[in-house]
């Protein structure tokens, strides 16, 4: 995932578990999943719809973007431990609160 | 020649279903009927972020509006279902339309008891919470200052809803009728826990008392007098008393119900073109019938009931988890804790934290976790595996579910060759 700022949205890419690469646009204070569900990226079902209570909205965030997301709280790394195929860069995009420009 | 699917209901279980069948490369014609006007819409969040105002209806909806065009889910919305035919395999919709099926998929939902006519006599600022409607009243009745609320019943809606009001500001009060709060889906080591979370928020909790009558001042409600005596001043009285199957629909029809409509293990009805899944649904699970109220049961058993459409066999055993977020305090659940003869608290490394163990013949059937999500996921993956875990291994000094889960995960590994 990597992001570009563009007036009150921000142009963020990503690649889906089939290995297509897109942008979408994501709005102020949504969160990455709502945006990622938005446009309808297969792979990410949200079933607690944002709540840090299932871990089907798993993504790995470009190594360039991992500052500015910031790591995961301690319950979201809990959470994440279990998830299928975690890496050092996974976070659950509905804890990823896209910023307010 | 393609199959009609019609799916009774717009709820998390319809919106699965018709997903999975697109998913799965069902290519018939799929239709949701959904009573409601909104798109098919989140619910768990109408007891905590919608009633403080931090998220919309939009905001609610599962996917937009093009992700159904996109697949060809035809949308068929604010229309309620009426009377279902089985001799000529069609549903009459409220506007006198008629949608004939080859597979008819009930996704009904529930709907929440209220109180008898005879105690809430049609007063005003008595409410229920299960839709976004339900929800926009009582969040503009939440929204004025310093309420007094009573809350009748301490399930997860009622208590979410108490968490609510104490945060925005409110006196808030439950009166729950039973020994104490969860008593229905909790040991009493969750209840005791989660009581005490309520009560250092400053809500007062009664237990073992009912509502015998409420006081009004011109047709408002202005209070409840308890079975034990006391009175609760309330201008806002919420009703978390449960919730009841909409299976009017197939018990008009013929269709074999039991507070619930009953389905086999592939989430048919006892007829085979007719299958029905989530809230109004009883289904086989570890030698009972049960009804689940969750996301996760709309959703897998949702798409069970899709696979099944597209030709699959397999049956529905589910690994049902739950949560419920109040204060600051994270309650997930893992299994059905029903008929369970022992219980084991075992203390999390953070504070705060408990994970309540319940057994049944020895062997683990459910995980109450408290602020534990590492112990909620790791019983997950144990009981996806079908891993059985001993109340001996539980009770064992140092025994950690996550670690059990890791160890399993690599036994589980296909072996080199």
């Amino acid at each position: 995932m990597s992001s570009n700022r563009n007036d009150n949205m921000i142009e963020i890419t990503v690649t889906d578990s089939g290995g297509i690469t897109r942008t979408l646009n994501a709005r102020d204070g949504e969160s990455l999943m709502e945006a990622v569900t938005r446009a309808r990226l297969p792979g990410i079902l949200a079933e607690c719809g944002g709540a840090c209570a299932c871990a089907t909205c798993h993504v790995y965030i470009g190594p360039a973007w991992l500052e500015l997301v910031g790591k995961a709280d301690p319950m979201e790394a809990d959470m994440l431990d279990f998830a299928d195929d975690v890496r050092e860069n996974s976070r659950l995009s509905c804890q990823i609160t896209i910023p307010k420009t | 020649m393609e199959e009609t699917v019609i799916i009774v209901g717009g709820g998390q279980g319809g919106f699965s279903t018709a997903s999975r069948l697109r998913e799965i490369g069902f290519r018939g014609r799929v239709t949701i009927v959904g009573e409601e006007e909104h798109l098919p819409y989140q619910r768990p969040p109408l007891s905590k972020a919608y009633l403080l105002g931090q998220t919309d209806v939009g905001r609610l909806s599962l996917r937009p509006r093009d992700y159904f065009d996109k697949l060809g889910i035809d949308l068929a919305l604010g229309k309620r279902a009426l009377r279902l035919d089985r001799g000529q395999s069609n549903v009459e919709l409220a506007d006198g339309s008629i949608l004939s099926y080859d597979k008819l998929v009930l996704a009904t939902g529930s709907r929440a008891r209220t109180l008898p006519d005879e105690l809430s006599q049609a007063l005003s600022g008595i409410f229920v919470l299960r839709s976004v409607s339900d929800a926009e009243h009582l969040r503009l009745a939440l929204a004025s200052q310093s309420r007094r609320v009573l809350v009748v019943g301490a399930g997860f809606v009622g208590l979410e809803v108490a968490a609510i009001g104490s945060q925005m500001g409110h006196s808030v009060t439950v009166v729950e009728l039973s020994s104490r709060v969860l008593n229905r889906v909790a040991c009493e080591a969750t209840a005791n826990a989660i009581q005490a979370l309520h009560r250092n928020h400053g809500v007062v909790v009664k237990t073992g008392t009912k509502v015998d009558r409420l006081h009004s001042h011109y047709g408002a409600v202005t209070g409840a007098q308890l079975s034990d005596g006391s009175f609760v001043h309330a201008e806002i009285v919420v009703v978390g008393i449960g919730g009841i199957a909409n299976d009017e629909l197939a018990a008009d029809a013929g269709l074999q119900t039991a507070s619930g409509i009953v389905v086999d293990q592939c989430g048919r009805t006892s007829d085979p073109n007719i299958f029905a899944l989530g809230d109004c649904a009883v289904f086989p699970f570890e030698g009972r019938l049960v009804r689940i109220e969750s996301v996760q049961n709309a959703c897998d058993q949702g798409a069970a009931v899709a696979d099944v459409i597209g030709g699959s066999t397999a049956s529905y055993a589910p690994v049902p988890w739950f949560w419920s977020d109040q204060y600051d305090a994270k309650l997930q659940t893992v299994g059905l804790a029903c008929d369970y003869d022992k219980v084991i608290t075992l203390h999390g490394s953070r504070e705060g934290s408990a994970a309540n163990w319940y057994f049944r013949n020895g062997r683990a059937i459910a995980v109450d976790t408290i602020n534990d999500p590492r112990t909620h996921m790791s019983t997950r993956r144990l009981f996806g595996a079908g891993q059985s875990v001993s109340i001996e291994a539980v009770a064992a000094e140092g025994f950690d579910a996550a670690i059990e889960a890791r160890r399993h995960q690599h036994a589980g590994a296909p072996a080199q060759q």
